[in-house]
């Protein structure tokens, strides 16, 4: 009931995720000057794009919340940021080995790119706690929205700010006109599969969320022993 | 208009009878610095370094007055007060954030001549005019992060820890911004001139901010 159309939607990801990464491996060139560590390239910068719009899509969802006040948009703007939360620390990772790699170190202070992401990762690791902190149910998912809204709008303001500072040496993904057209093809590839990848992770958490909400209701309304309900970051519907 | 001042009025004659909020963020500004002294081990700092404890000096002072900001309204019905007057909310983050950059103010009144009499090596003379402009913006844009995240933290069980947890990131650009203008200004040996490249950047900060904390503050108060 909750979860029509997942299966079809996971296979599909599967799909295009494995072969996404089957194209990366074997059909993509090497790159002349980096080499074979440069394939990391597609894991990282998909992982990056779709957890910083994942950022934004929450924000938007929060507008909705607010205006329709409809628990369900406060659901999906939870789910969307938590989800890019974990891309983050996959792009965080990832990054840091090809930082290791490729200029030798694990972290790289001058790199606006790198430490922009990691502000924007920071501002959003309190989203849990503040969430977690308000107890009035109704409450938390008003300040919640508030807090994406305000969050969504800074991630491409920090951007902005720390990218007017002069890149040294993080690679540009765009922009630079360089790229052959088999790279370019390999990285579409590549971020469909992990914008399919995002959603279908979003699906399946707001299915579980919305069973799990119906089953406590449903166990109130029958057997009336729904369990005490414990206090959480997440909302319930 | 008579809102906003009937409510900044309230905020000012609070301060000025409790002193809750200013004369503690004057101490701990002092207090910064001398730790400052010590744990870098300088007598006196110039150019970037200096630029680098000014602006965090002024942002961790500032945090005790975000802290404070909303707190006897939380806890001595401010809030149900200004709920049943019939003016539109946004008014209280207005105040707010104007009786916040007050309080920075004051607060860099005693600061900055301190820090030029205790650490600065080439003295404020050389560039106050654009000093002046860029604690102005900075405050700004601190008092705008400072009054709605303030709204945010002191309705939450552990608003001491969670205010500066969520506004410290958001500020980041207002740091990196304000300490790339301030370096040139507290150059030893002459001040160089403002980039304007920064002051864009704040200045768009400020206003995108101020803009944005006022569509969202009305439902913080709802209840």
């Amino acid at each position: 009931m909750y979860g029509k159309g997942l299966r079809g939607l996971s296979v599909a990801t599967i799909v295009v995720l494995v072969g996404a990464f089957a194209v990366a491996a074997f059909y993509a060139p090497l790159d002349a000057d980096q080499g074979f560590r440069q394939k990391i390239f597609y894991l990282h910068v998909p992982l990056a794009i779709v957890a910083l719009a994942g950022f934004i899509v929450a924000g938007l969802l929060a507008i909705q919340h607010l205006r329709t006040r409809e628990p369900i948009w406060d659901l999906r703007s939870y789910v969307a940021i938590h989800i890019s939360l974990i891309l983050g620390v996959a792009v965080l990772v990832t990054g840091a080995i090809w930082a290791k790699t490729s200029w030798g170190v694990w972290w790289l202070w001058d790199e606006p790119t790198l430490v922009s992401f990691l502000i924007v990762f920071l501002l959003y690791g309190t989203y849990t706690p503040m969430r977690f902190a308000i107890e009035d149910r109704e409450r938390q998912a008003r300040y919640a929205s508030v807090f994406a809204i305000a969050a969504g709008a800074f991630v491409p303001i920090c951007f902005g700010a720390v990218r007017a500072q002069p890149q040294e040496v993080h690679p540009q993904t765009f922009g630079s006109g360089e790229l052959p057209g088999s790279m370019w093809l390999t990285f579409l590839v590549c971020l469909a599969g992990m914008a399919l990848l995002f959603y279908t992770l979003y699906r399946f958490e707001i299915a579980t969320k919305l069973a799990r909400g119906r089953l406590r209701s449903l166990r109130r309304q029958l057997l009336d022993d729904a369990p005490v309900q414990r206090r959480s970051a997440a909302p319930i519907i | 208009m008579s809102v906003l001042a009937a409510l900044l009025r309230k905020e000012l004659r609070l301060e000025l009878r409790t002193l809750e909020s200013v004369p503690g963020m004057m101490l701990f500004s002092l207090t910064i610095f001398v730790v400052f002294h010590f744990a870098l081990d300088r007598a006196t700092v110039e150019g970037d370094l200096a630029a680098g404890i000014l602006v965090v000096t002024l942002l961790f002072a500032g945090m005790l007055g975000l802290n404070r900001l909303y707190v006897a309204d939380e806890e001595q019905g401010g809030f149900d007060g200004f709920l049943l007057a019939p003016v539109d909310r946004t008014w209280l983050f207005v105040a707010k954030a104007i009786a916040l950059f007050a309080y920075l103010v004051a607060l860099e009144i005693v600061m900055v001549p301190a820090f030029a009499l205790l650490l600065l090596e080439p003295g404020l003379g050389q560039a106050l005019p654009e000093l002046l402009l860029v604690l102005a913006l900075t405050n700004a844009g601190f008092a705008i992060i400072a009054a709605l995240v303030g709204a945010i933290a002191v309705r939450t069980r552990a608003r001491d820890l969670l205010g500066p947890l969520i506004a410290l990131p958001l500020l980041v650009p207002v740091v990196i911004a304000a300490a790339g203008l301030l370096e040139p200004l507290l150059r030893e040996g002459g001040a160089g001139g403002l980039d304007a490249k920064w002051l864009a950047i704040l200045g768009l900060y400020d206003l995108v901010f101020g803009l944005l904390s006022v569509a969202v503050f009305d439902p913080l108060l709802e209840d």
